[in-house]
Protein backbone atom coordinates (compact mmCIF):
# COMPACT_ATOMS: atom_id res chain seq x y z
CA UNK A 1 0.00 0.00 0.00
CA UNK A 2 2.95 2.37 0.48
CA UNK A 3 3.48 2.52 -3.27
CA UNK A 4 0.13 4.15 -3.73
CA UNK A 5 1.28 7.33 -1.98
CA UNK A 6 3.79 8.00 -4.77
CA UNK A 7 1.90 6.97 -7.89
CA UNK A 8 3.67 9.42 -10.20
CA UNK A 9 7.17 8.36 -9.28
CA UNK A 10 6.16 4.72 -9.46
CA UNK A 11 4.86 5.13 -13.01
CA UNK A 12 7.74 7.32 -14.13
CA UNK A 13 10.26 4.75 -12.91
CA UNK A 14 8.79 1.91 -14.96
CA UNK A 15 10.26 0.96 -18.31
CA UNK A 16 7.09 0.89 -20.41
CA UNK A 17 4.24 2.79 -18.83
CA UNK A 18 1.09 3.25 -20.94
CA UNK A 19 1.92 6.92 -21.59
CA UNK A 20 5.22 6.12 -23.28
CA UNK A 21 3.61 3.52 -25.47
CA UNK A 22 1.47 6.22 -27.07
CA UNK A 23 3.66 6.34 -30.16
CA UNK A 24 2.62 2.74 -30.84
CA UNK A 25 -0.98 3.40 -29.96
CA UNK A 26 -2.66 2.31 -33.16
CA UNK A 27 -1.11 -1.15 -33.37
CA UNK A 28 -1.28 -1.90 -29.65
CA UNK A 29 -4.88 -0.75 -29.59
CA UNK A 30 -5.77 -3.65 -31.88
CA UNK A 31 -3.24 -6.26 -30.82
CA UNK A 32 -5.50 -7.79 -28.16
CA UNK A 33 -8.33 -8.45 -30.59
CA UNK A 34 -6.09 -9.38 -33.53
CA UNK A 35 -6.08 -13.17 -32.88
CA UNK A 36 -9.85 -13.13 -32.64
CA UNK A 37 -10.33 -11.23 -35.90
CA UNK A 38 -7.72 -13.28 -37.77
CA UNK A 39 -9.40 -16.46 -36.56
CA UNK A 40 -12.91 -15.24 -37.41
CA UNK A 41 -11.93 -14.03 -40.89
CA UNK A 42 -9.93 -17.13 -41.81
CA UNK A 43 -12.18 -19.82 -40.46
CA UNK A 44 -15.64 -18.31 -40.39
CA UNK A 45 -16.07 -15.42 -42.78
CA UNK A 46 -13.75 -16.27 -45.70
CA UNK A 47 -14.89 -19.91 -46.08
CA UNK A 48 -18.51 -18.73 -46.09
CA UNK A 49 -17.81 -15.98 -48.62
CA UNK A 50 -15.87 -18.47 -50.74
CA UNK A 51 -18.96 -20.66 -51.03
CA UNK A 52 -21.23 -17.70 -51.66
CA UNK A 53 -19.02 -16.46 -54.50
CA UNK A 54 -18.67 -20.02 -55.82
CA UNK A 55 -22.44 -20.17 -56.13
CA UNK A 56 -22.19 -17.46 -58.82
CA UNK A 57 -19.36 -19.10 -60.79
CA UNK A 58 -19.15 -21.96 -63.24
CA UNK A 59 -16.34 -24.52 -63.47
CA UNK A 60 -14.22 -22.06 -65.46
CA UNK A 61 -14.62 -19.38 -62.80
CA UNK A 62 -16.88 -17.17 -64.92
CA UNK A 63 -19.89 -15.37 -63.50
CA UNK A 64 -23.14 -17.25 -63.94
CA UNK A 65 -26.60 -17.56 -62.47
CA UNK A 66 -27.05 -21.13 -63.71
CA UNK A 67 -26.24 -22.68 -60.33
CA UNK A 68 -28.96 -20.68 -58.62
CA UNK A 69 -31.40 -21.45 -61.44
CA UNK A 70 -30.53 -25.14 -61.04
CA UNK A 71 -31.78 -24.92 -57.45
CA UNK A 72 -35.28 -25.06 -58.95
CA UNK A 73 -34.82 -28.75 -59.83
CA UNK A 74 -37.72 -30.64 -58.25
CA UNK A 75 -35.64 -32.77 -55.86
CA UNK A 76 -33.75 -29.72 -54.54
CA UNK A 77 -36.92 -27.68 -54.12
CA UNK A 78 -38.49 -30.64 -52.31
CA UNK A 79 -35.46 -30.87 -50.01
CA UNK A 80 -35.67 -27.17 -49.12
CA UNK A 81 -39.41 -27.41 -48.61
CA UNK A 82 -39.28 -30.39 -46.25
CA UNK A 83 -36.38 -28.80 -44.34
CA UNK A 84 -38.32 -25.58 -43.90
CA UNK A 85 -41.43 -27.49 -42.82
CA UNK A 86 -39.56 -29.63 -40.26
CA UNK A 87 -37.63 -26.64 -38.90
CA UNK A 88 -40.71 -24.42 -38.68
CA UNK A 89 -42.92 -27.12 -37.14
CA UNK A 90 -40.32 -28.14 -34.58
CA UNK A 91 -39.50 -24.49 -33.79
CA UNK A 92 -43.16 -23.55 -33.28
CA UNK A 93 -44.07 -26.66 -31.28
CA UNK A 94 -40.88 -26.32 -29.25
CA UNK A 95 -41.48 -22.62 -28.68
CA UNK A 96 -45.08 -22.88 -27.50
CA UNK A 97 -44.48 -25.99 -25.39
CA UNK A 98 -41.32 -24.43 -23.95
CA UNK A 99 -43.20 -21.21 -23.17
CA UNK A 100 -46.00 -23.14 -21.47
CA UNK A 101 -43.50 -25.07 -19.36
CA UNK A 102 -41.57 -21.90 -18.51
CA UNK A 103 -44.75 -20.09 -17.42
CA UNK A 104 -45.82 -23.15 -15.42
CA UNK A 105 -42.56 -23.39 -13.49
CA UNK A 106 -42.12 -19.62 -12.94
CA UNK A 107 -45.69 -18.43 -12.42
CA UNK A 108 -47.68 -21.63 -11.81
CA UNK A 109 -47.10 -21.82 -8.05
CA UNK A 110 -45.32 -25.17 -8.34
CA UNK A 111 -42.85 -26.18 -5.60
CA UNK A 112 -39.48 -24.48 -5.90
CA UNK A 113 -37.46 -27.63 -6.53
CA UNK A 114 -39.43 -28.24 -9.73
CA UNK A 115 -38.16 -24.98 -11.17
CA UNK A 116 -34.51 -25.70 -10.48
CA UNK A 117 -34.82 -29.35 -11.54
CA UNK A 118 -36.51 -28.33 -14.82
CA UNK A 119 -33.83 -25.72 -15.56
CA UNK A 120 -31.03 -28.21 -14.87
CA UNK A 121 -32.66 -30.85 -17.00
CA UNK A 122 -33.27 -28.31 -19.80
CA UNK A 123 -29.58 -27.45 -19.80
CA UNK A 124 -28.78 -31.10 -20.35
CA UNK A 125 -31.53 -31.91 -22.85
CA UNK A 126 -30.88 -28.84 -25.02
CA UNK A 127 -27.36 -30.19 -25.53
CA UNK A 128 -28.47 -33.78 -25.97
CA UNK A 129 -28.77 -33.76 -29.74
CA UNK A 130 -27.05 -35.33 -32.67
CA UNK A 131 -26.66 -39.06 -33.18
CA UNK A 132 -27.50 -40.27 -29.62
CA UNK A 133 -30.85 -38.45 -29.71
CA UNK A 134 -31.77 -40.39 -32.84
CA UNK A 135 -30.91 -43.65 -31.02
CA UNK A 136 -33.14 -42.68 -28.10
CA UNK A 137 -36.12 -42.01 -30.36
CA UNK A 138 -35.56 -45.22 -32.33
CA UNK A 139 -35.66 -47.08 -29.00
CA UNK A 140 -38.88 -45.23 -28.11
CA UNK A 141 -40.91 -44.87 -31.28
CA UNK A 142 -39.16 -47.24 -33.67
CA UNK A 143 -41.01 -50.36 -34.77
CA UNK A 144 -39.76 -52.22 -31.69
CA UNK A 145 -39.57 -49.14 -29.46
CA UNK A 146 -40.98 -49.20 -25.95
CA UNK A 147 -43.73 -46.63 -26.60
CA UNK A 148 -44.74 -48.35 -29.83
CA UNK A 149 -44.94 -51.75 -28.13
CA UNK A 150 -46.79 -50.47 -25.05
CA UNK A 151 -49.35 -48.56 -27.13
CA UNK A 152 -49.90 -51.72 -29.17
CA UNK A 153 -50.16 -54.27 -26.34
CA UNK A 154 -51.97 -52.16 -23.72
CA UNK A 155 -54.21 -49.98 -25.87
CA UNK A 156 -54.31 -52.03 -29.07
CA UNK A 157 -53.08 -48.97 -30.97
CA UNK A 158 -50.64 -49.88 -33.69
CA UNK A 159 -49.25 -46.46 -34.59
CA UNK A 160 -47.34 -47.84 -37.56
CA UNK A 161 -50.56 -49.26 -38.98
CA UNK A 162 -52.03 -45.77 -38.66
CA UNK A 163 -49.34 -44.29 -40.86
CA UNK A 164 -46.87 -43.10 -38.24
CA UNK A 165 -43.23 -43.65 -39.05
CA UNK A 166 -40.23 -42.40 -37.10
CA UNK A 167 -38.46 -42.00 -40.48
CA UNK A 168 -40.91 -39.35 -41.63
CA UNK A 169 -41.74 -35.67 -41.33
CA UNK A 170 -43.59 -36.10 -38.02
CA UNK A 171 -41.05 -38.55 -36.66
CA UNK A 172 -38.22 -36.11 -37.31
CA UNK A 173 -40.21 -33.14 -35.99
CA UNK A 174 -41.09 -34.98 -32.78
CA UNK A 175 -37.41 -35.85 -32.33
CA UNK A 176 -36.20 -32.29 -32.93
CA UNK A 177 -38.71 -31.00 -30.38
CA UNK A 178 -36.67 -32.87 -27.75
CA UNK A 179 -33.90 -30.28 -27.95
CA UNK A 180 -36.10 -27.36 -29.06
CA UNK A 181 -38.33 -27.25 -25.95
CA UNK A 182 -35.46 -27.18 -23.43
CA UNK A 183 -33.66 -24.51 -25.45
CA UNK A 184 -36.81 -22.38 -25.34
CA UNK A 185 -37.17 -22.94 -21.58
CA UNK A 186 -33.55 -21.97 -20.92
CA UNK A 187 -33.85 -18.75 -22.93
CA UNK A 188 -37.37 -17.62 -22.03
CA UNK A 189 -37.33 -18.20 -18.25
CA UNK A 190 -35.17 -15.10 -17.60
CA UNK A 191 -37.58 -13.04 -19.72
CA UNK A 192 -40.55 -14.25 -17.67
CA UNK A 193 -38.60 -13.58 -14.49
CA UNK A 194 -38.24 -10.02 -15.79
CA UNK A 195 -41.99 -9.42 -15.51
CA UNK A 196 -42.31 -7.31 -12.40
CA UNK A 197 -44.93 -8.10 -9.80
CA UNK A 198 -45.80 -4.39 -9.65
CA UNK A 199 -47.04 -4.48 -13.25
CA UNK A 200 -49.64 -7.08 -12.36
CA UNK A 201 -50.67 -5.10 -9.30
CA UNK A 202 -50.80 -1.85 -11.28
CA UNK A 203 -52.93 -3.50 -13.95
CA UNK A 204 -55.25 -4.93 -11.30
CA UNK A 205 -55.54 -1.52 -9.61
CA UNK A 206 -56.54 0.02 -12.91
CA UNK A 207 -59.23 -2.62 -13.23
CA UNK A 208 -57.68 -4.89 -15.82
CA UNK A 209 -58.87 -8.47 -16.05
CA UNK A 210 -56.35 -11.30 -16.10
CA UNK A 211 -56.85 -11.64 -19.84
CA UNK A 212 -56.22 -7.92 -20.36
CA UNK A 213 -53.11 -8.09 -18.19
CA UNK A 214 -51.77 -10.92 -20.33
CA UNK A 215 -52.74 -9.33 -23.65
CA UNK A 216 -51.53 -5.80 -22.88
CA UNK A 217 -48.61 -6.34 -20.49
CA UNK A 218 -47.18 -9.84 -20.51
CA UNK A 219 -47.29 -10.66 -24.23
CA UNK A 220 -45.79 -7.33 -25.44
CA UNK A 221 -42.98 -7.66 -22.90
CA UNK A 222 -41.92 -11.23 -23.69
CA UNK A 223 -42.76 -11.00 -27.41
CA UNK A 224 -39.27 -9.97 -28.60
CA UNK A 225 -37.49 -12.71 -26.67
CA UNK A 226 -40.10 -15.24 -27.74
CA UNK A 227 -39.90 -14.36 -31.43
CA UNK A 228 -36.13 -14.20 -31.31
CA UNK A 229 -35.98 -17.65 -29.79
CA UNK A 230 -38.39 -19.08 -32.39
CA UNK A 231 -36.01 -17.89 -35.09
CA UNK A 232 -33.02 -19.27 -33.22
CA UNK A 233 -34.81 -22.62 -32.93
CA UNK A 234 -35.64 -22.52 -36.64
CA UNK A 235 -32.00 -21.96 -37.60
CA UNK A 236 -30.95 -24.58 -35.08
CA UNK A 237 -33.15 -27.22 -36.72
CA UNK A 238 -32.49 -26.07 -40.27
CA UNK A 239 -28.74 -26.67 -40.10
CA UNK A 240 -28.92 -29.87 -38.05
CA UNK A 241 -27.93 -33.02 -39.84
CA UNK A 242 -26.59 -35.61 -37.39
CA UNK A 243 -29.95 -36.50 -35.80
CA UNK A 244 -31.73 -36.75 -39.13
CA UNK A 245 -28.93 -38.72 -40.76
CA UNK A 246 -28.70 -41.24 -37.90
CA UNK A 247 -32.50 -41.50 -37.72
CA UNK A 248 -33.43 -41.83 -41.35
CA UNK A 249 -30.20 -42.47 -43.22
CA UNK A 250 -30.79 -40.71 -46.49
CA UNK A 251 -34.46 -41.73 -46.76
CA UNK A 252 -35.70 -38.28 -45.72
CA UNK A 253 -34.42 -35.79 -48.24
CA UNK A 254 -33.72 -32.66 -46.18
CA UNK A 255 -31.28 -29.99 -47.37
CA UNK A 256 -28.37 -30.70 -44.99
CA UNK A 257 -28.48 -34.40 -45.94
CA UNK A 258 -28.56 -33.50 -49.64
CA UNK A 259 -25.58 -31.18 -49.13
CA UNK A 260 -23.80 -33.88 -47.11
CA UNK A 261 -24.24 -36.39 -49.94
CA UNK A 262 -23.10 -33.76 -52.46
CA UNK A 263 -19.91 -33.00 -50.48
CA UNK A 264 -19.11 -36.68 -50.04
CA UNK A 265 -19.78 -37.89 -53.54
CA UNK A 266 -20.96 -35.12 -55.87
CA UNK A 267 -24.33 -36.82 -56.27
CA UNK A 268 -25.63 -33.84 -58.26
CA UNK A 269 -22.70 -34.09 -60.71
CA UNK A 270 -22.02 -30.37 -60.50
CA UNK A 271 -19.60 -29.09 -57.85
CA UNK A 272 -20.89 -25.53 -58.05
CA UNK A 273 -24.46 -26.66 -57.45
CA UNK A 274 -23.24 -27.68 -53.98
CA UNK A 275 -22.12 -24.07 -53.47
CA UNK A 276 -25.55 -22.89 -54.53
CA UNK A 277 -27.24 -25.21 -52.01
CA UNK A 278 -24.98 -23.89 -49.24
CA UNK A 279 -25.74 -20.35 -50.43
CA UNK A 280 -29.46 -21.09 -50.19
CA UNK A 281 -29.06 -22.34 -46.63
CA UNK A 282 -27.19 -19.20 -45.60
CA UNK A 283 -29.82 -17.02 -47.27
CA UNK A 284 -32.63 -18.73 -45.38
CA UNK A 285 -30.99 -18.60 -41.94
CA UNK A 286 -29.76 -15.06 -42.70
CA UNK A 287 -33.26 -13.91 -43.72
CA UNK A 288 -34.64 -15.42 -40.54
CA UNK A 289 -32.25 -13.23 -38.57
CA UNK A 290 -33.15 -10.12 -40.55
CA UNK A 291 -36.80 -10.75 -39.69
CA UNK A 292 -35.81 -11.19 -36.07
CA UNK A 293 -33.99 -7.85 -35.96
CA UNK A 294 -36.84 -6.12 -37.78
CA UNK A 295 -39.49 -7.53 -35.42
CA UNK A 296 -37.39 -6.71 -32.41
CA UNK A 297 -36.86 -3.06 -33.28
CA UNK A 298 -40.59 -2.77 -34.01
CA UNK A 299 -41.64 -4.31 -30.70
CA UNK A 300 -39.04 -2.33 -28.78
CA UNK A 301 -40.41 0.88 -30.25
CA UNK A 302 -43.87 -0.29 -29.27
CA UNK A 303 -42.68 -0.90 -25.72
CA UNK A 304 -41.44 2.68 -25.38
CA UNK B 1 -55.24 -19.12 -8.60
CA UNK B 2 -56.24 -22.72 -7.93
CA UNK B 3 -57.06 -23.43 -11.58
CA UNK B 4 -53.77 -21.80 -12.55
CA UNK B 5 -51.86 -24.20 -10.35
CA UNK B 6 -53.84 -27.14 -11.73
CA UNK B 7 -52.88 -26.22 -15.29
CA UNK B 8 -49.28 -25.65 -14.27
CA UNK B 9 -49.18 -29.23 -12.96
CA UNK B 10 -50.80 -30.55 -16.13
CA UNK B 11 -48.23 -28.77 -18.32
CA UNK B 12 -45.36 -29.88 -16.13
CA UNK B 13 -46.44 -33.53 -16.05
CA UNK B 14 -47.02 -33.64 -19.81
CA UNK B 15 -43.59 -32.12 -20.37
CA UNK B 16 -41.94 -34.51 -17.94
CA UNK B 17 -43.60 -37.45 -19.69
CA UNK B 18 -42.34 -36.32 -23.09
CA UNK B 19 -38.81 -35.99 -21.75
CA UNK B 20 -38.63 -39.09 -19.55
CA UNK B 21 -40.35 -41.67 -21.73
CA UNK B 22 -37.57 -41.69 -24.37
CA UNK B 23 -34.94 -41.98 -21.63
CA UNK B 24 -36.75 -44.86 -19.95
CA UNK B 25 -37.37 -46.53 -23.30
CA UNK B 26 -33.70 -46.20 -24.24
CA UNK B 27 -32.53 -47.67 -20.94
CA UNK B 28 -35.00 -50.51 -21.32
CA UNK B 29 -34.00 -51.16 -24.93
CA UNK B 30 -30.28 -51.09 -24.10
CA UNK B 31 -30.81 -53.89 -21.54
CA UNK B 32 -32.82 -56.17 -23.81
CA UNK B 33 -29.81 -57.72 -25.57
CA UNK B 34 -29.94 -61.05 -23.74
CA UNK B 35 -33.11 -62.92 -24.61
CA UNK B 36 -35.73 -63.07 -21.85
CA UNK B 37 -33.72 -61.21 -19.20
CA UNK B 38 -32.46 -57.70 -18.61
CA UNK B 39 -28.69 -57.43 -18.73
CA UNK B 40 -25.87 -54.98 -19.26
CA UNK B 41 -24.46 -57.01 -22.17
CA UNK B 42 -24.80 -54.14 -24.63
CA UNK B 43 -22.80 -51.85 -22.35
CA UNK B 44 -20.10 -54.48 -21.89
CA UNK B 45 -19.78 -54.98 -25.62
CA UNK B 46 -19.68 -51.24 -26.31
CA UNK B 47 -17.19 -50.40 -23.57
CA UNK B 48 -14.97 -53.33 -24.55
CA UNK B 49 -14.95 -52.37 -28.23
CA UNK B 50 -11.45 -51.10 -29.11
CA UNK B 51 -12.96 -48.75 -31.71
CA UNK B 52 -15.12 -47.21 -28.99
CA UNK B 53 -12.06 -46.57 -26.86
CA UNK B 54 -9.99 -45.23 -29.76
CA UNK B 55 -12.67 -42.89 -31.17
CA UNK B 56 -13.72 -41.71 -27.73
CA UNK B 57 -10.14 -40.85 -26.79
CA UNK B 58 -9.69 -39.10 -30.13
CA UNK B 59 -12.71 -36.90 -29.42
CA UNK B 60 -11.60 -36.20 -25.85
CA UNK B 61 -8.21 -35.02 -27.11
CA UNK B 62 -9.89 -32.97 -29.87
CA UNK B 63 -12.16 -31.39 -27.24
CA UNK B 64 -9.21 -30.46 -25.02
CA UNK B 65 -7.37 -28.81 -27.92
CA UNK B 66 -10.60 -27.04 -28.92
CA UNK B 67 -10.94 -25.61 -25.42
CA UNK B 68 -7.32 -24.41 -25.40
CA UNK B 69 -7.70 -22.79 -28.82
CA UNK B 70 -11.04 -21.25 -27.82
CA UNK B 71 -9.53 -19.73 -24.66
CA UNK B 72 -6.54 -18.35 -26.58
CA UNK B 73 -8.78 -16.70 -29.15
CA UNK B 74 -11.61 -15.50 -26.92
CA UNK B 75 -10.07 -14.42 -23.59
CA UNK B 76 -7.64 -11.76 -24.91
CA UNK B 77 -10.31 -10.38 -27.25
CA UNK B 78 -13.07 -10.22 -24.61
CA UNK B 79 -10.62 -8.67 -22.12
CA UNK B 80 -9.35 -6.11 -24.58
CA UNK B 81 -12.85 -5.09 -25.61
CA UNK B 82 -13.80 -4.50 -21.98
CA UNK B 83 -10.61 -2.53 -21.37
CA UNK B 84 -9.94 -0.50 -24.50
CA UNK B 85 -12.37 -1.07 -27.35
CA UNK B 86 -15.94 -1.10 -26.03
CA UNK B 87 -17.02 0.50 -29.32
CA UNK B 88 -16.38 -2.70 -31.30
CA UNK B 89 -18.36 -4.90 -28.90
CA UNK B 90 -21.45 -5.05 -31.17
CA UNK B 91 -19.30 -6.19 -34.11
CA UNK B 92 -17.59 -8.90 -32.06
CA UNK B 93 -20.88 -10.08 -30.58
CA UNK B 94 -22.31 -10.28 -34.09
CA UNK B 95 -19.34 -12.36 -35.28
CA UNK B 96 -19.57 -14.72 -32.31
CA UNK B 97 -23.25 -15.30 -33.10
CA UNK B 98 -22.54 -16.17 -36.75
CA UNK B 99 -21.88 -19.89 -36.04
CA UNK B 100 -25.49 -20.09 -34.85
CA UNK B 101 -26.63 -18.64 -38.19
CA UNK B 102 -24.27 -20.43 -40.57
CA UNK B 103 -24.84 -24.19 -40.29
CA UNK B 104 -21.82 -26.32 -39.34
CA UNK B 105 -22.11 -28.27 -42.58
CA UNK B 106 -21.71 -25.06 -44.59
CA UNK B 107 -18.66 -23.98 -42.57
CA UNK B 108 -16.92 -27.33 -43.04
CA UNK B 109 -17.85 -27.34 -46.75
CA UNK B 110 -16.10 -23.99 -47.00
CA UNK B 111 -13.02 -25.43 -45.29
CA UNK B 112 -12.89 -28.40 -47.64
CA UNK B 113 -13.05 -26.18 -50.72
CA UNK B 114 -10.81 -23.41 -49.43
CA UNK B 115 -8.10 -25.37 -47.64
CA UNK B 116 -7.84 -28.34 -50.02
CA UNK B 117 -4.51 -29.95 -50.94
CA UNK B 118 -3.87 -27.50 -53.79
CA UNK B 119 -4.58 -24.33 -51.83
CA UNK B 120 -1.95 -22.02 -50.28
CA UNK B 121 -2.95 -23.36 -46.86
CA UNK B 122 -3.32 -27.12 -47.50
CA UNK B 123 -5.01 -28.22 -44.28
CA UNK B 124 -6.26 -31.38 -45.98
CA UNK B 125 -2.82 -32.46 -47.20
CA UNK B 126 -1.95 -34.63 -44.19
CA UNK B 127 -3.57 -36.09 -41.09
CA UNK B 128 -2.02 -33.72 -38.55
CA UNK B 129 -3.16 -30.67 -40.48
CA UNK B 130 -6.65 -32.12 -40.91
CA UNK B 131 -6.83 -32.83 -37.18
CA UNK B 132 -5.88 -29.20 -36.63
CA UNK B 133 -8.60 -28.10 -39.04
CA UNK B 134 -11.15 -30.18 -37.12
CA UNK B 135 -10.10 -28.52 -33.87
CA UNK B 136 -10.38 -25.12 -35.57
CA UNK B 137 -13.86 -26.01 -36.81
CA UNK B 138 -14.91 -27.10 -33.33
CA UNK B 139 -13.53 -23.87 -31.86
CA UNK B 140 -15.66 -21.98 -34.40
CA UNK B 141 -18.76 -23.94 -33.35
CA UNK B 142 -18.11 -23.22 -29.67
CA UNK B 143 -17.37 -19.52 -30.26
CA UNK B 144 -20.87 -18.28 -29.23
CA UNK B 145 -20.81 -20.24 -25.96
CA UNK B 146 -17.17 -19.54 -25.10
CA UNK B 147 -17.45 -15.81 -25.77
CA UNK B 148 -20.63 -15.43 -23.74
CA UNK B 149 -19.21 -17.42 -20.81
CA UNK B 150 -15.98 -15.40 -20.72
CA UNK B 151 -17.75 -12.07 -21.20
CA UNK B 152 -20.14 -12.86 -18.35
CA UNK B 153 -17.15 -13.71 -16.18
CA UNK B 154 -15.40 -10.45 -17.05
CA UNK B 155 -18.54 -8.48 -16.23
CA UNK B 156 -18.35 -9.56 -12.58
CA UNK B 157 -14.81 -8.25 -12.09
CA UNK B 158 -13.49 -4.72 -12.36
CA UNK B 159 -11.20 -5.23 -15.36
CA UNK B 160 -9.89 -1.66 -15.51
CA UNK B 161 -8.93 -1.34 -11.84
CA UNK B 162 -7.29 -4.77 -11.78
CA UNK B 163 -5.31 -3.97 -14.91
CA UNK B 164 -4.20 -0.56 -13.65
CA UNK B 165 -3.23 -2.02 -10.27
CA UNK B 166 -1.17 -4.70 -12.01
CA UNK B 167 0.46 -2.11 -14.27
CA UNK B 168 1.38 0.07 -11.29
CA UNK B 169 3.04 -2.96 -9.73
CA UNK B 170 5.03 -3.40 -12.93
CA UNK B 171 3.25 -6.31 -14.62
CA UNK B 172 3.47 -6.77 -18.40
CA UNK B 173 0.53 -7.73 -20.59
CA UNK B 174 1.20 -11.47 -20.50
CA UNK B 175 1.47 -11.38 -16.69
CA UNK B 176 -1.74 -9.36 -16.44
CA UNK B 177 -3.67 -11.82 -18.57
CA UNK B 178 -2.27 -15.07 -17.19
CA UNK B 179 -1.88 -14.13 -13.51
CA UNK B 180 -4.55 -11.48 -12.90
CA UNK B 181 -7.40 -11.76 -15.40
CA UNK B 182 -7.45 -15.49 -16.14
CA UNK B 183 -7.59 -16.63 -12.47
CA UNK B 184 -10.48 -14.22 -11.92
CA UNK B 185 -12.51 -15.54 -14.83
CA UNK B 186 -11.36 -19.16 -14.44
CA UNK B 187 -14.79 -20.34 -13.31
CA UNK B 188 -16.44 -18.73 -16.34
CA UNK B 189 -13.79 -20.13 -18.69
CA UNK B 190 -14.30 -23.60 -17.21
CA UNK B 191 -18.09 -23.33 -17.70
CA UNK B 192 -17.48 -22.48 -21.35
CA UNK B 193 -14.98 -25.33 -21.52
CA UNK B 194 -17.39 -27.97 -20.25
CA UNK B 195 -20.11 -26.75 -22.58
CA UNK B 196 -17.62 -26.96 -25.44
CA UNK B 197 -16.72 -30.48 -24.33
CA UNK B 198 -20.38 -31.53 -24.37
CA UNK B 199 -20.85 -30.12 -27.87
CA UNK B 200 -17.65 -31.50 -29.34
CA UNK B 201 -17.57 -35.00 -27.89
CA UNK B 202 -20.30 -36.47 -30.11
CA UNK B 203 -20.10 -34.03 -33.02
CA UNK B 204 -20.79 -35.79 -36.29
CA UNK B 205 -20.91 -33.43 -39.29
CA UNK B 206 -17.43 -31.92 -39.27
CA UNK B 207 -15.64 -35.08 -38.15
CA UNK B 208 -17.40 -37.15 -40.77
CA UNK B 209 -16.80 -34.76 -43.67
CA UNK B 210 -13.14 -34.34 -42.72
CA UNK B 211 -12.84 -38.15 -42.43
CA UNK B 212 -11.59 -38.06 -38.85
CA UNK B 213 -11.88 -41.20 -36.62
CA UNK B 214 -13.95 -39.32 -34.02
CA UNK B 215 -16.70 -40.50 -31.67
CA UNK B 216 -19.58 -39.00 -33.67
CA UNK B 217 -18.95 -40.95 -36.90
CA UNK B 218 -18.37 -44.08 -34.78
CA UNK B 219 -21.80 -43.60 -33.16
CA UNK B 220 -23.41 -43.20 -36.56
CA UNK B 221 -21.67 -46.33 -37.85
CA UNK B 222 -22.83 -48.42 -34.87
CA UNK B 223 -26.34 -47.04 -35.29
CA UNK B 224 -26.46 -48.19 -38.89
CA UNK B 225 -25.21 -51.71 -38.13
CA UNK B 226 -26.30 -52.80 -34.64
CA UNK B 227 -29.55 -53.12 -32.72
CA UNK B 228 -28.97 -52.77 -28.95
CA UNK B 229 -25.57 -51.11 -28.75
CA UNK B 230 -26.87 -47.74 -30.06
CA UNK B 231 -29.28 -47.51 -27.13
CA UNK B 232 -26.43 -48.18 -24.69
CA UNK B 233 -24.33 -45.53 -26.45
CA UNK B 234 -27.21 -43.04 -26.24
CA UNK B 235 -27.37 -43.55 -22.47
CA UNK B 236 -23.59 -43.15 -22.19
CA UNK B 237 -23.76 -39.95 -24.26
CA UNK B 238 -26.59 -38.64 -22.11
CA UNK B 239 -24.56 -39.36 -18.98
CA UNK B 240 -21.58 -37.45 -20.42
CA UNK B 241 -23.76 -34.43 -21.26
CA UNK B 242 -25.32 -34.62 -17.81
CA UNK B 243 -21.87 -34.76 -16.22
CA UNK B 244 -20.68 -31.67 -18.11
CA UNK B 245 -23.80 -29.68 -17.19
CA UNK B 246 -23.56 -30.73 -13.52
CA UNK B 247 -19.93 -29.59 -13.41
CA UNK B 248 -20.99 -26.20 -14.80
CA UNK B 249 -23.68 -25.91 -12.11
CA UNK B 250 -21.27 -26.88 -9.35
CA UNK B 251 -18.68 -24.41 -10.69
CA UNK B 252 -21.22 -21.58 -10.79
CA UNK B 253 -21.52 -21.83 -7.01
CA UNK B 254 -17.87 -20.86 -6.70
CA UNK B 255 -18.15 -17.96 -9.14
CA UNK B 256 -17.70 -14.49 -7.62
CA UNK B 257 -21.06 -12.75 -7.46
CA UNK B 258 -19.51 -9.33 -7.97
CA UNK B 259 -16.09 -7.86 -7.32
CA UNK B 260 -17.48 -4.36 -7.00
CA UNK B 261 -18.48 -4.78 -3.38
CA UNK B 262 -16.96 -2.55 -0.69
CA UNK B 263 -13.75 -3.95 0.87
Amino acid sequence: MTDVSFPNQAIAGKTAPPSEARALRLPTQWIGVAPFFIFAVMFLILPTLYLMLGAFQNEAGEFTLENLIALSEPNIVAAYWISIKVSLASALIGAFAGLAIAIAIVRGGLPNWIRSATLTFSGVASNFAGVPLAFAFLATLGRLGLATVILNTLFGLNIYAHGFNILSFWGLTLTYVYFQIPLMVVIIVPAIDGLKKEWGEAAATLGATTAQYWRMVVIPVIWPSFLGTVILLFANAFGAIATAYALTGSSLNIVPILLYAQIRGDVLHNAHLGYAIAFGMIVITGLANVFYIWFRTRSERWLK
Amino acid sequence: MKTGRFWAWVVFILGAAYFFIPLIATVEFSMRMRRGAYSFDAYQIVLGDPRFQATFMYSVVAAIFTIILGVLVVVPAAYWIRLRLPQIRPLVEFITLLPLVIPAIVIVFGYIRMYGSNSPLPFLANDTATNALLVIGYATLSLPYMYRAVDTGLRTIDVRTLTEAAQILGAGWSTIITRVILPNVLIAVLSGAFLTFAIVIGEFTMASLLNRPAFGPYLQNIGANRAYEPAALAIIAFAITWGCMSLIQILSRFAPKSANRPN
